[in-house]
């Protein structure tokens, strides 16, 4: 046993209201800059969907993830190294950009400065690439927004697989859910796998993903690798950069910035203990839907003696077994199961994990369309929203979704029993196997949702990374590595690094006196 | 006059651009690893043609690099010794060096055209990068004109003149310039378009050739790396 600790996140679903600002939040800190304009570290889809970029979970298209062979080894679903390196001078599994988007300004000062004329003037769009105006937008970020678009392009989703086709269309109406998605800063990562460089590690102190800028080489290996297609090639410093997990902020003990700023106080983190010594066993087990089950076994208890004895010996921080101990992540993922890692079967054992959304079964319950398994609503018989989200979740085991529905909805009725008729009613809790004091932790996690109870993070210790403090002072912080210029590139620089480019727009208008118009 | 000009040009100018090459790639480096990259434009523009360009020009390309390395460098003695006759060598250098000269001259037009009309991978242009480009299509261009010249003196005393004057300029020795003074000057502006890449080289994106990730193969999937590390 080795253990290591890292910082995982729950995102509860069921209260995603799908407003974006941790798209936005996290936009504006870390990819407002030329080069990752398509780039969104997180972004929030809205399924059923093909997602961003287009079709991101067909792998039999983009090869992301692993593969596991038939002696059991795992490798590359995109190939072994030597594979890998063939395909260096061109990759034949690397989205294009137009896969996500062509990134676009739309010239709002036209909407002031345009002379007086017949039609409304309009904020044309330009594209960032090439700065040339563009004559329609054929896709962005949230193109398919509130199941925006056709439905025929929609249901290309990967996760209608084993759902009935005729059924598609009333599946539409009855069912809807957003998924916000960042980087995994998974156990076992295929970026990491596909680097030809090396450039891209796991911390092994939080666990945290990260490309390092100057090894990086841009070769392109990790964006195809990644599954989730969370890695970007950034075009104008032709390196590739991911989600940091906002990295400065949790070393500091503070929640990343999607979290922080989420309205639906939907996201959590906490500490997570596992044992690194068996990734590779978990990773490599050989039913794709065992897959869930083998990433729960890898976590370590907390409170165990055995676990925290061998912990310190391993290096790990006490207060960091501390919050272990608190961790509102082993809460949700491993005490009481009611969250799931997106999609296991690509075999990464991603550290993001989700809880199912309630949604479309409280509406169907509304509706009267399903009956009351006891005091439960029947969630199996609504096979769609449940084949769905299992199929996104728990590579298509409905019994764990199913389990951990049953348990939210309990906790529901129970506490409604509480609040609106004063009685406390255990019925719900005995059908699901939860105890009392179970759900009122639950509660007060998941549906209050305290700061304190969402983020449990212990501060990183920075202090143990170098042996000379002292010697840091007055260094630059964050640079691009030319001695303290942040800004990438120097006026002099003569090893040739593009400058960055002033957008050519807004393009000055000259503004025509009124008389010469109507003389025209 | 000539013999200076032939001395300054294939005598010393090879020291200057070996020297600016290495020490050039060292600097940058050591101090600025940012800019150390393949500055590839793929995402921005990934048809199949540009994949097929691609693999045409950077296998045509490696190979006539080695090519050259082996050709030119391999010590006569070892060549006699393995039955090598000159004129042997000469007709394998102009088959195979012809053949992948023409994928790697095939791949670079696609890839100029590709650079040059398509306004994303222009725009995404570094200032070398086209130049760069260009320059590596000449010499290209120039060593493919060679194979004719060869073709008349097949018994390889030319390209021993050559091969003498590389192996003479990389051991150190002062007489190497006097070895291509009488050879056609194809092959002269050839060797001076080819000292002039390397003095390029750690200017452009060429240097990510230091690069090649051969390690990869060797080394273990998963990186972690320790605090501090």
């Amino acid at each position: 046993m080795r253990v290591r600790a890292q910082i995982g996140m729950v995102l509860n679903l069921d209260k995603c209201i799908g407003c974006h600002t941790c798209s936005i939040t996290c936009k504006n800190v870390w990819t407002s800059r030329e080069g990752v304009e398509y780039a969104w570290f997180n972004n929030v889809e809205t399924k059923p969907g093909i997602g961003y970029p287009k079709d991101w979970e067909n792998q039999d298209r983009w090869k992301g993830g692993w593969k596991r062979g038939q002696d059991g080894e795992i490798q590359p679903r995109q190939g072994g190294k030597w594979r890998i390196l063939a395909n260096i001078f061109a990759n034949p599994n690397l989205p294009q950009i137009d896969e996500y988007y062509e990134p676009f300004n739309f010239d709002y000062q036209r909407l002031h400065n345009a002379p007086e004329s017949r039609a409304q003037p309009t904020a044309k769009p330009y594209s960032a690439l090439t700065g040339k105006p563009m004559d329609k937008i054929e896709w962005g970020p949230n193109w398919e927004e509130i199941l925006g678009g056709e439905f025929a392009k929609r249901a290309q989703d990967y996760n209608f697989r084993e759902v009935e086709k005729e059924i598609y269309g009333q599946f539409e109406h009855t069912f809807m859910m957003y998924l916000p998605r960042l980087c995994e800063h998974c156990l076992n990562p295929t970026c990491v796998a596909s680097c030809p460089s090396g450039a891209i590690y796991k911390r092994e102190e939080d666990g945290i993903v990260l490309i390092d800028q100057d090894k990086c080489r841009g070769w392109r290996m990790c964006i195809s690798g990644c599954p989730y297609k969370k890695i970007y090639y950034n075009w104008q410093s032709g390196k590739s950069e991911k989600c940091i997990f906002c990295y400065p902020r949790i070393e500091a003990g503070q929640p990343t910035v999607c979290s922080e700023t989420c309205v639906g106080r939907i996201r959590y983190l906490g500490v997570l203990l596992y044992d690194a010594d068996r990734i590779k066993q978990a990773a490599s087990v050989a039913d794709e839907r065992d897959l869930y089950r083998a990433q729960l076994d890898l976590f370590l208890d907390p409170e165990d003696p055995a676990v925290i004895a061998q912990a310190r010996a391993d290096g790990v921080h006490q207060s960091w077994l501390d919050a272990a101990r608190r961790s509102p992540v082993y809460k949700m993922a491993i005490e009481w199961k009611v969250a799931f890692p997106l999609h296991p079967e690509y075999r990464t054992l991603p550290m993001v994990w989700y809880v199912p959304p309630l949604s479309s079964i409280s509406a169907a319950v509304d509706q009267g369309q399903i009956g009351f398994d006891g005091v439960i609503p029947d969630v199996a018989s609504l096979r769609i929203p449940v084949k769905y989200v299992a199929n996104l979740l728990t590579a298509g085991d409905e019994k764990p979704v199913i389990e951990a529905m049953r348990r939210m909805f309990a906790m529901r009725i129970y506490r409604r029993r509480q609040t609106v008729d004063g009685v406390t009613d255990t019925s719900a809790l005995e059908q699901v196997g939860l105890s009392q004091a179970q759900v009122d932790e639950m509660y007060k996690v998941m549906a209050i949702a305290d700061y304190e109870d969402r983020f449990v993070i212990p501060t990183n210790h920075r202090e143990l990374s170098t042996d000379d403090a002292y010697g840091q002072r007055s260094g630059c912080g964050f640079s691009f590595g030319d001695g303290c210029n942040t800004s990438g590139v120097n006026p002099t620089n003569l090893f040739g690094s593009k400058n960055p480019q002033r957008r050519k727009f807004p393009i000055p208008v000259k503004v025509v006196p009124k008389q010469t118009q109507a003389q025209k | 006059m000539d013999a200076f000009f032939n001395n300054l040009l294939f005598g010393y100018y090879p020291y200057i651009a070996g020297t600016v090459f290495l020490f050039g790639s060292l600097v940058r480096f050591d101090m600025s690893q940012y800019t150390w990259k393949t500055n590839s434009s793929q995402i921005v523009d990934s048809g199949p043609r540009f994949r097929l360009a691609n693999n045409l020009f950077h296998i045509g390309v490696l190979f006539l690099f080695f090519g050259h390395l082996v050709g030119l460098l391999t010590p006569h003695s070892w060549e006699q010794a393995l039955g090598i006759t000159p004129g042997l060598h000469q007709i394998v250098a102009m088959t195979s060096g012809g053949i992948f000269g023409a994928c790697a001259a095939i791949g670079g037009a696609l890839l100029i055209h590709r650079r040059l009309t398509n306004p994303r991978v222009r725009a995404q242009s570094s200032q070398m990068d086209i130049p760069i480009l260009i320059i590596l299509f000449i010499q290209l261009l120039l060593g493919l004109a060679t194979i004719p010249f060869s073709a008349q003196h097949l018994d390889g005393s030319e390209m021993m003149l050559l091969s003498i004057w590389a192996q003479r300029i990389v051991t150190f020795r002062p007489d190497a310039a006097a070895f291509v003074a009488t050879v056609p000057w194809v092959f002269k502006i050839h060797l001076f378009l080819g000292l002039t890449i390397f003095l390029l080289f750690p200017f452009t994106r060429l240097v990510h050739i230091w690069s090649a990730p051969i390690w990869y193969l060797g080394r273990r999937f998963q990186i972690v790396r320790a605090r501090g590390a």
